[in-house]
């Protein structure tokens, strides 16, 4: 099944939105976060909490901020404790955290030995992070990568312990891949939990604890079930970067990482989530893990039909956004939605079209499917019939990640068997409807053809617009998901912070040398 | 109603009058097998079934067995003597609203809505408040007769009641969709709590809505509508006017 898009058209659409991005990505260059700082303190090995329960990495981070030296970075002054006190950055958090000194009290080391030490933190960090890839790389290659479109479930007790055991039996009934959703709320929260947890509202929290916890779960049955199975958890909210760096310590394969997300539908602020999604997007595409975008959200909000332009402007801009990441195309989960009211008529060949759009403009990249969840309702009958006509499109437009429509939503977390019966369902109709896509010429000018075009032509008028007011301007305008969010408001706002002359961050500047993205 | 029904003696249809006929599903924590099949019949006909017939069982992983079952159950209710509380509101028609709003409280109604807490799913209020509204059925938005506020997901019931005072709003709706050990309920009653120590509880409207909310719900925890699934936005609509126009 092939559409046939205006070649033109699409290269305008790229390269509006690359224009677009590097508009913003003047604005990220210059700026740092709170969150980012805690990254690199995360990274360069501080853990655990001091005895209020306060994270280690975000003491430090505090104790330089209120100190005033954050504008130097929290590398330098991490090094620079060190040197002074000859510990590692652990013992010199531990003491921080027994306000014990304060790292900006600490008088200025020898530069070549400061400097030395930042290089030789980094260097660690970025071997730890390679050695923890490419034992996923290795997995992945020895159990078999399954078939696409994956098989997506969630499970959400609350409690870690609970999940591994529902984990392991979405495993064994079929699941590709296990998404631990986030409690409730989590993405306000401007640390990250510390420890294995038990309790938690609509999901459990995201700890580097229950990383490990469920890692290890599915290593061990993934053998039995001769297939790699792959961890997902949320990098959106304050914390989008801290949560990469967990994920890339503890093996995750996929992150829900959105270059916009957060602005709109948990009222962040615009140059937090910009500067945050840029080192969070660094950390996926150095560590090889795949980014889930988050368009669907948009139409759950707006019309589907109407808006479905919306999607594809953010999807391109998304994608450039982890473009300027480095990011390999194959870890772009590109989201995209089945939302439109069952009432419509030919509701069926809009969301065929939509979805082939998606596939048809990247071509490279992962597109990650999401099932309805606006209109379905109790009457769980039916829902199981929207889901099946949603595993259909899937199948025959060739989605890669397809998250498993549950026929209790909107009424409750899923049953043990509401995911087992999602699963039978996508197995069924992935096995009946295998080659139905390849079999299908679709009628020139014939309505999925128009639709797409029509889509794609709205997309590029927006992007036009979006090029010419600026896209926070844009983002202000409500363009996407019909919600309107100021430059200047948002959680998080006073967490950003313009670099000094004497800023220094070896770690993240190694890794865009890496990855080849060095400014 | 059809003919020969005992309405004393009300029992499920299934494809005769009175056969009684219930279909359950679910799983026991147990591997699949003739003692599964024992166990969930047992269990069945402990909860006052009989007939029972196991009509799926399979084994779902890790040692779970899931069951389709069909059962006749042996109780029946007097649906004579039952007596539930809903809203009882004439439907009226947008430009019906609008013109008994302005008719007689010549204002426009302030409305703000959110839902609370720790839910973010904003499905249903959207489908209320938003222009579009649900089913070609027109949201409160396209109202002239309303003013609303729609404050969107994970509102803080403190939030919601400093809103309100800023606005000054007559009706609060909220919502609540996704719940898990019946938080909502804490929520909804938090709400109520704040409302009354602030003194605002009298000179508001208070409504709520969701799949796992009945009027009977809500006006146990304090509030003066509860609407449930598959309610329509003129329904809300002309609720909210019928006591407005009431208390003026």
């Amino acid at each position: 099944m092939r559409l046939e898009l205006d070649g033109e058209m699409v290269e305008r659409a790229r390269k509006l939105a690359k224009e677009v991005t590097d508009e913003v990505q003047k604005f990220i260059d210059l700026r740092s976060t709170d969150s980012v700082e805690r990254t690199v303190s995360r990274l360069f090995g501080i853990d655990g909490v001091n005895s209020e329960g306060a994270p280690l990495p975000n003491v430090v981070v505090d104790d330089v901020k209120i100190g005033g030296g954050l504008k130097r970075g929290i590398a330098y002054w991490i090094a620079n404790g060190c040197v002074a006190k000859n510990l590692d950055p652990q013992g010199l958090a531990e003491a921080v955290g027994r306000k014990e000194f304060s790292l900006v009290k600490i008088p200025p080391q020898n530069e070549g030995l400061v400097d030395q030490k930042m290089d030789e933190l980094a260097a660690k960090a970025i071997e730890k992070i390679e050695d923890v890839r490419n034992k996923r790389d290795k997995m992945l290659e020895e159990l078999g990568d399954p078939k696409k479109p994956y098989i997506y479930v969630i499970v959400a007790t609350g409690n870690i312990y609970e999940d591994v055991v529902q984990a392991r039996a979405a495993v064994r009934e079929g699941a590709d891949i296990i998404a631990v959703i986030r409690s409730t709320a989590q993405s306000l929260l401007d640390f990250i939990p510390y420890g294995p947890t038990t309790e938690g509202y609509g999901g459990t929290y995201a700890t580097q604890a229950n990383f490990k916890i469920m890692r290890e779960a599915l290593d061990d049955i993934a053998p039995k079930v001769g297939r790699y199975v792959r961890l997902t958890n949320y990098a959106s909210g304050l914390c989008m970067p801290e949560i990469s760096a967990i994920a890339a310590l503890e093996g995750l394969d996929m992150l829900l990482n959105d270059s916009m997300y957060g602005i709109l539908f948990r009222n962040i602020n615009m140059m937090r989530t910009f500067v945050d999604q840029y080192t969070s997007r660094l950390i996926c595409a150095f560590s090889h893990i795949t980014i889930n975008t988050g368009e669907d959200n948009y139409i759950k909000t707006s019309d589907p039909i109407e808006r479905a332009h919306t999607v594809t402007t953010s999807q391109l801009i998304n994608e450039q956004f982890a473009i300027k990441a480095g990011m390999d195309p194959k870890y772009m989960g590109i989201g995209h939605a089945f939302e439109i009211d069952p009432d419509v008529e030919n509701g069926f060949l809009y969301e065929v079209s939509h979805a082939l759009l998606t596939r048809t403009l990247f071509p490279y990249a992962t597109p990650k499917y999401m099932p309805p969840t606006r209109y379905m309702t109790g009457n769980i009958f039916k829902g199981y019939a929207q889901n099946t006509l949603y595993n259909l499109v899937s199948i025959m437009t060739d989605q890669s990640i397809h998250l498993l429509g549950m026929l209790t939503e909107a009424i409750h977390t899923p049953l043990v068997q509401d995911r087992y019966l999602a699963i039978s369902n996508a197995k069924y109709v992935f096995n009946n409807a295998a080659n139905f896509g390849s079999e299908i010429e679709l009628k020139k000018d014939g309505f999925i053809q128009r639709e797409a075009q029509k889509v794609l032509e709205n997309a590029v008028s927006l992007l036009e617009h979006v090029k010419e007011v600026g896209l926070m301007a844009a983002i202000e305008e409500g363009t996407f998901g019909d919600i309107s969010r100021r430059m200047d408001e948002g959680k998080g706002s006073d967490g950003v912070f313009v670099k000094g002359e004497d800023y220094s961050n070896p770690l993240i500047e190694e890794m865009e040398r890496l990855l080849g993205v060095r400014r | 109603m059809i003919n020969n029904l005992d309405l004393e003696h009300l029992r499920p249809y299934g494809d005769q009058l009175n056969d009684g006929v219930i279909q359950l599903s679910f799983t026991l924590p147990v591997p699949a097998g003739a003692k599964a099949r024992e166990a969930a019949k047992r269990l069945i006909e402990s909860m006052n079934f009989s007939d029972v017939q196991i009509v799926h069982s399979e084994d779902i992983g890790e040692d779970f067995t899931f069951f389709v079952v069909y059962a006749k159950t042996t109780r029946d209710v007097n649906y004579k003597e039952i007596k539930t509380l809903e809203v009882e509101v004439p439907k009226m028609g947008m430009e019906e609203i609008n013109e008994k709003v302005f008719k007689y409280l010549k204002r426009q109604i302030v409305i703000v809505g959110a839902t609370i807490g720790s839910d973010a799913h904003t499905v249903g209020l959207d489908s209320i408040l938003n222009m579009k509204g649900y089913h070609g059925d027109s949201g409160l938005e396209r109202y002239r007769a309303f003013k609303v506020y729609n404050l969107g997901s994970q509102v803080p019931p403190i939030e919601l009641v400093k809103k309100a005072r800023e606005y000054n709003a007559d009706v609060i709706l909220v919502s609540q969709v996704v719940t898990q050990r019946d938080i909502h309920i804490k929520q909804l009653t938090e709400l109520a709590d704040i409302l009354d120590a602030e003194k605002l509880r009298d000179r508001v409207l208070l409504v709520v809505g969701g799949p796992r909310i009945t009027h009977e719900l809500a006006v146990e925890l304090g509030y003066d509508a509860g609407f449930g699934s598959g309610t329509m936005p003129s329904e809300v609509a002309s609720y909210i006017v019928e006591k407005m126009v009431k208390i003026s």
